[in-house]
């Protein structure tokens, strides 16, 4: 059975998910982190939250790269969460090379990795670089879209949870519109972030005409291994941007981490897809569609839409008009030929 | 091999014969002619083994030499003036991470009002920043000094920036030994780091360090610059021995013995300042100079020795601190702590305002007779700045400062004409 | 020491000028500095490079203020700077033109210097004739060798087939030798235009 048809024809989902067992299905086809050889690229015993979204896509993205690239990796990461709680002086969970150096420059570290790499001989060591939505998409996109106009041999992760969460939950260009961060409170007449503001890193990423971009989701963990797998065998510049659902900041349980993910993606309002070269090759279908309201009722963030008696039903619509969007222009649900 | 070429073009030739892997390169003027130079000898071939990145701004040119050298790579980049406040958050980290990049700075002012030529405030904004900074008083002691960089960098696994006077220096035709490939293998071995990524020995690089160790890994960087006041002068030495000339080394003495007035300055001016204690000193005049090569670390008991028997100290500097004078000026009060010396600051050369032998002349023979103020500007244009203070006294909306002084002196002009 | 100050416009090889000065000296053993005046000239605009030429190191930075010589590339520039400021009395000037100093409106300063230590040669008709471009830098700086005897034409030529290879070297280097010829004529005419 070939990756594809594995993701595309079983059938045989867990009670309650629709996520298919690892023991059901072929051993070549299994997950990275249900293998006993797998890297632990990211050790347990670190300082995440529970619940954490961001430590949860790590853990995979980097293990399924530690695979691909046979344990030839160097990881260089950008301020935030994912770096502190990784690296309390003076323990680290890092069993593999990793780098620290700012908030904004992870991309051109990265680049700066890879070139010493293929100078010293040693070419065969692959090159991650990550950071959080914030040093993504705002402080770190200068260096960043340089890192793919040159098309650097470097896969860039991003683990978007909307906002700064490391310095207290405040607006990155990613936050949605109507969440409630620290800087855009749920006050006066547009409560929340915004509408007609934002920035969408894939589809930028996209018009850098890079030879592999792809979104992920920490709620469908085998599709991020097997996009991080696929990114891993192609060379040049590559981005995955991974919704991680953030408990503290988006004001979730903890154990609620993977079920909003997937309502995220169900809802539309998060599309998962792969581009080569610019253009969309194939999206995620979704397999059982939600309302967007599904989605927002149970985070804090969005608490001011529906207060009791007075639901707001303006933003909400508008908030669902985007995922429909996405679901026509994606074609999530299958509704034309192919991507 | 003796040339007759440009500054920027010799210390490129002397960057490719150091061999260095990762080159990072963004334009700013004026030390593109540089990185144009080594651009070139990469893209031709003569300059093997060795990745030539444009990048998308200094920030990134800094990171990207960051990542190469953590990955074990020789690095060099060079950068100016605003290029180095862009990316002065990654030339601390360069320095905390212990990274030995080599960074040319092609001495530039820093605006508002923007202002392309030289002075020394771009290297003055990252002076504690943790790199070893030297100053180059001529081109050939600016070829040099790279080469010694790279050298000190990697024995001390630490960044090491080359200063050199934009325009002064960089765009100078002059004769200049540049160096053989030989001579250069002999004196700089392969770069053998202390600190790499590498799949086989992973290391965590750059992890976070709470109030329970910071101090003592500032502590670490102090001593550092310590460790470097004793092997800048060795490193100088072995120079001598497979180069056969001085170069480099903690500060260079002029005529000081027996001078009561000297002169203490960075860079190229101290040329022109040689000159002045020459006819000086041939009218019997005690004068003398210290031109101070190594900046950071700062060569305290050095200048405390050599300034021992002066009675007047005036540092010429082109930087300038405002609310306090001048910044080099103190750091060598600092070194005469013990002395009652009198230590004159002159700003000069701000923005590349000429420094003429006639006016260091006026200055040193002022200072002679004590009647220096404690801070003066060199050639300060008194008439212009009190006109633009008493009309912005008259004005609340007296509009832009630095406009305000040009068409007040495109009046004076104007009016000097008829 | 042996100072000389180079007026003209953005693109008209000024700073290249003042280079192949220097390269000249240095071919004769002589230490030089050549440099720019700094700045952010665009095509056109007024420009001024400097060489200063010695028997040993040159240690003085400051721009030229009081030059020995004068090589003024561009005539239109006579009466909009001030090209003259602080020239030496027994200086020397050399400017691009094929007028007379009469048509330029200097005759009158110009004859406070000895009469062999001023000249203008039609420079840029020289360039465009051998070079096909009007860049005078080289050819003047035959004009220079032979009014100055600062430096040995065999040493420009030099100069100038080094930084322009092939045609375009062997082109100025002819253009410069005719400047040099011209000038020397001049000179032992005492006659001041071509």
């Amino acid at each position: 059975m070939t990756e594809e048809t594995a993701l595309q024809r079983v059938k045989f989902y867990q009670t309650g998910t629709h996520t298919v067992g690892n023991r059901l299905i072929d051993k070549g086809a299994r997950s990275v982190q249900s293998s006993m050889d797998r890297s632990n690229a990211i050790t347990s015993g670190h300082r995440a939250c529970q619940g954490c979204g961001e430590a949860l896509g790590a853990r995979y993205a980097l293990d399924a790269a530690m695979r691909a690239a046979e344990g030839q990796l160097v990881a260089v990461n950008a301020t935030g969460c994912l770096e502190v709680f990784t690296t309390p002086y003076p323990e680290t969970s890092w069993q593999i090379p990793w780098l620290h150096s700012l908030f904004g420059n992870a991309p051109a570290v990265a680049t700066g990795v890879a070139a010493a790499m293929r100078r010293k001989g040693r070419s065969e060591v692959k090159v991650v670089a990550q950071g959080g939505d914030g040093g993504t998409t705002d402080i770190g996109f200068g260096c960043l879209s340089g890192m793919f106009e040159r098309n650097d041999d470097v896969l860039y992760l991003c683990y978007d949870n909307e906002g700064y969460m490391n310095t207290g939950v405040q607006r990155s260009s990613a936050t949605p519109p109507t969440a409630r961060t620290a800087t855009t409170p749920a006050l006066g007449d547009a409560p929340g972030n915004v509408f007609g503001t934002g920035k969408n890193l894939p589809l930028i990423a996209m018009a850098h005409n890079i030879p592999y971009v792809a979104t992920a989701s920490v709620a469908y963990l085998h599709d991020l291994e097997d996009k991080v797998t696929k990114a891993m065998h192609i060379p040049g510049a590559r981005y995955i941007h991974i919704m991680v659902p953030c408990p503290l900041g988006w004001g979730t349980a903890s154990d609620a981490t993977i079920h909003i993910a997937r309502m995220a993606v169900e809802s539309g309002l998060f599309p998962l897809f792969e581009a080569e070269h610019g253009e969309v090759t194939r999206s995620n279908k979704i397999r059982r569609r939600v309302p967007v309201k599904d989605y927002l009722a149970p985070q804090r963030r969005f608490a001011h839409l529906f207060k009791k008696g007075q639901e707001d039903t303006t933003r909400i619509a508008r908030l669902q008009r985007m995922a429909d969007a996405n679901i026509e222009r994606f074609n999530l649900l299958g509704e034309r030929e192919s991507p | 091999m003796l040339k007759q070429i440009e500054g920027s073009i010799a210390v490129a030739e002397a960057i490719a014969l150091c061999r260095p892997e990762v080159v990072c390169a963004y334009p700013i003027t004026p030390q593109t002619h540089i990185v144009e130079g080594v651009g070139a000898l990469v893209k031709s071939g003569a300059l093997e083994n060795c990745e030539f990145i444009n990048v998308e701004s200094e920030f990134a040119a800094l990171s990207v030499a960051i990542g190469a050298s953590a990955a074990g790579a020789r690095t060099y980049t060079a950068t100016a003036s605003q290029g180095i406040l862009f990316m002065a958050e990654a030339v601390y980290n360069a320095a905390g991470l212990g990274l030995p990049i080599v960074m040319t700075i092609g001495n530039r002012a820093i605006g508002a009002p923007i202002n392309i030529w030289n002075d020394h405030t771009d290297a003055m904004s990252v002076k504690d920043a943790g790199w070893i900074q030297l100053f180059a008083e001529t081109n050939q002691e600016a070829v040099d000094l790279h080469i010694q960089a790279f050298r000190l960098a990697e024995e001390l696994s630490s960044p090491v920036m080359v200063c050199m006077d934009g325009f002064i220096l960089t765009h100078a035709y002059e004769r200049i030994d540049v160096p053989t490939q030989e001579e250069i293998d002999a004196f700089l071995p392969p770069y053998d780091p202390v600190q790499v990524l590498d799949p086989v020995e992973p290391y965590s690089i750059g992890a976070m360090v709470g109030p329970e160790a910071f101090t003592e890994v500032r502590y670490l960087a102090h001593e550092k610059q310590l460790q470097a006041l004793r092997l800048i002068p060795e490193i100088g030495a072995v120079f001598k021995d497979v180069f056969d000339r001085e170069s480099g080394g903690l500060i260079h003495p002029y005529r000081t013995e027996g001078a009561e007035t000297i002169a203490v300055a960075l860079g190229s001016v101290n040329g022109t300042i040689k000159e002045v204690v020459d006819a000086m000193r041939d009218e019997g005049a005690a004068v003398g100079s210290i031109s101070i090569c190594s900046f950071r670390p700062f060569p305290l008991d050095e200048l405390e020795a050599t300034l021992a028997g002066a009675k007047h100290v005036v540092v010429i500097e082109k930087s300038l601190a405002p609310g306090l004078g001048g910044i080099l000026a103190s750091n060598v009060r600092m070194a005469l702590r013990e002395m009652a010396v009198p230590v004159y600051t002159v700003i000069a050369g701000l923005g590349g305002r000429p420094i003429t032998m006639a006016s260091l002349r006026g200055i040193l023979e002022a200072a002679a007779k004590g009647r220096l103020p404690d801070v003066q500007f060199l050639d300060l244009d008194h008439g212009a700045v009190e006109r633009e203070i008493l009309r912005a006294r008259g004005i609340r909306r007296s509009g832009p400062t630095a406009e305000n002084i040009l068409k007040s002196l495109g009046a004076a002009a104007v009016a000097g004409d008829e | 020491m042996f100072q000389v100050r180079i007026h003209g416009r953005g693109g008209q090889g000024v700073v290249t000028a003042a280079e192949l000065l220097s390269v000249a000296a240095f071919t004769e053993d002589k230490y030089a500095q050549a440099f720019p005046s700094f700045g952010s000239e665009r095509m056109g605009a007024p420009v001024v490079s400097y060489c200063r030429m010695d028997d040993k190191e040159i240690r003085l930075r400051e721009p030229i203020s009081a030059p020995d010589a004068l090589i003024i590339q561009d005539p239109t520039l006579l009466h909009s700077v001030d090209v003259f400021k602080g020239l030496n009395p027994q200086g020397y000037i050399l400017i691009n033109s094929r007028r007379t100093f009469e048509e330029l409106g200097i005759a009158e300063y110009v004859a406070r210097f000895p009469a062999h230590h001023v000249c203008c040669v039609g420079a840029t008709e020289l360039a465009l004739r051998h070079v096909g471009r009007p860049l005078p830098n080289a050819a003047l700086l035959g004009g220079f060798a032979a009014i100055s005897g600062q430096i040995h034409f065999d040493s420009v030529e030099q100069a100038i087939l080094e930084k322009f290879s092939g045609d375009v070297g062997a082109a100025n280097a002819a253009a410069a030798r005719e400047a040099f010829d011209i000038a020397k004529a001049m000179g032992a005419k005492g006659m001041t235009a071509c």
